[in-house]
């Protein structure tokens, strides 16, 4: 989610001021994403230098307007599927990589403990949808996303749980690596 | 609150000898009334034993088993059959509803099974089902309702009289996303009425429902979710201020 596209899809409906953007952002996303006013008027700068916005200085409050170039920069974005093909690493992916390699460390166990923090934030993210009223679409829909990914992970935790099971069942918690490896010199003292 | 399910130190074998294969390891689980926990483990870990145990459907190797204050294992056939019609609720992955019945002779039936005169069933059982938001669908038969429908028929039928303890195996399975949340807060309502609920699962999203999740793996209790704080906790202040 993108700050910048945010307050041009909220400027979009009409002319708005900095402190009714950062509002309206909050509350689009049923108040799950904070976002201070600093921050939007630096957006607001930016929008405006890339001639993307224009701002009206007539009134006591500052208002924006968004330009015909900021409608089309908009549309793009919005026509543009995100970009989910990210490199694999993850802080979580990380520590299960190392978890596996380090002598002594119990790898399943601290699967395990990664697996209950991630299923008590679904169950935070559920409590927080039980409570929404059926309206509230922000909220609900900030809600689902987040739970979605976090099953996801959840589901990453029990495919890598049975793998390290299936490698200590055969007495080797440590992975092999199936790739040719350099050849022991010839003569080379065992 | 006061426990309506205590399984203590629970075991449960079968075979013999070379065949011999250990489902549940020593397991405690306590449920209160008003509670709804979930288990959650990889296949053969014993949740589903565990499940059926609770239900007394099969009786335990060894350890206690008390539901609603009366031990199981004290009981003979007859009275843990009678127990298990008056105070425990299924709910099933393929909803088990008769086919031949409507969702309120659906509905009815556990009560006639124990010996409530029809029209007194029938009046129950359309209370429960206008109690889910079901009236308009009680004289349907199960192929005249919608899978999530059918759910909350078996759910209706698990709550119905005076049940206190509800079981559930993989509840939303059969159900896209929309309809299983339906069932959940479903299962969740009756919970906070007052029955003690048991859900058995492997997916995350059903589990986070629960007030608690008990993670079980080869027949043993290996971890507990904390009671999870409320969801004012995500509701973080924005940076800088």
């Amino acid at each position: 989610m993108t700050v910048r596209h945010a307050l041009l899809a909220l400027l979009s409906e009409g002319p708005k001021y900095g402190l009714q953007l950062a509002q309206e952002f909050e509350a689009g996303s049923g108040d799950m994403w904070p976002l201070n006013t600093g921050q939007v008027y630096t957006t607001l700068q930016r929008l405006e230098r890339d001639d993307l916005v224009v701002a009206d200085d007539d009134e006591a409050q500052t208002s924006y307007n968004i330009t015909d170039h900021g409608r089309r920069e908009l549309d793009t974005w919005l026509h543009t599927p995100p970009d989910m093909n990210g490199p694999p690493r993850d802080e979580l992916v990380m520590k299960v990589l190392v978890a596996v390699r380090i002598p002594g460390v119990d790898a399943v166990a601290l699967v395990q403990s990664y697996r209950r923090h991630v299923i008590e934030s679904m169950q935070q993210y559920t409590r927080l949808k039980e409570h929404a009223a059926e309206d509230d679409i922000g909220l609900l829909l900030v809600a689902d996303s987040e739970l979605f990914r976090l099953e996801a992970v959840a589901r990453w935790l029990d495919a890598a749980d049975a793998r390290i099971a299936r490698l200590t069942d055969r007495g080797s918690v440590v992975p092999t690596s199936s790739r040719p490896r350099p050849r022991k010199r010839a003569g080379a003292r065992r | 609150m006061s426990p309506v399910l205590e399984m203590a130190n629970v075991s449960k074998s079968y075979g013999h000898g070379e065949n011999l294969v250990h489902a549940l390891r020593g397991a405690d689980l306590v449920v209160q009334a008003g509670e709804l926990v979930a288990i959650m483990g990889p296949s053969g870990s014993g949740k589903s034993t565990m499940l059926t145990i609770a239900g007394t459907l099969e009786v335990a190797t060894s350890g206690s088993v008390v539901i609603d204050g009366v031990a199981v294992d004290a009981l003979g056939p007859n009275d843990r059959a009678r127990l298990r019609r008056r105070t425990i609720g299924y709910v099933f992955q393929d909803f088990n509803l008769l086919p031949g019945l409507t969702a309120a002779e659906n509905v009815a039936l556990p009560l006639e099974l124990d010996g409530t005169r029809s029209r007194v069933a029938a009046a129950t059982a359309n209370a429960v089902l206008t109690e889910l938001g079901l009236h308009e669908r009680a004289g349907r038969f199960p192929d005249e309702l919608s899978g999530g429908e059918r759910q909350r028929v078996a759910v209706a039928r698990a709550i119905v009289g005076e049940r206190r303890l509800l079981l559930a195996d993989e509840p939303t399975g059969a159900l896209d996303s929309t309809n299983g949340e339906g069932v959940l807060r479903l299962l969740r309502a009756a919970c906070r009425r007052g029955v003690a609920g048991v859900i058995v699962t492997h997916d995350a999203q059903l589990a986070s429902w629960a007030d608690r999740v008990v993670f079980l793996r080869d027949g043993r209790v290996l971890d507990r979710s904390a009671a999870p704080p409320g969801p004012e906790s995500l509701l973080a202040p924005a940076p800088g201020q």
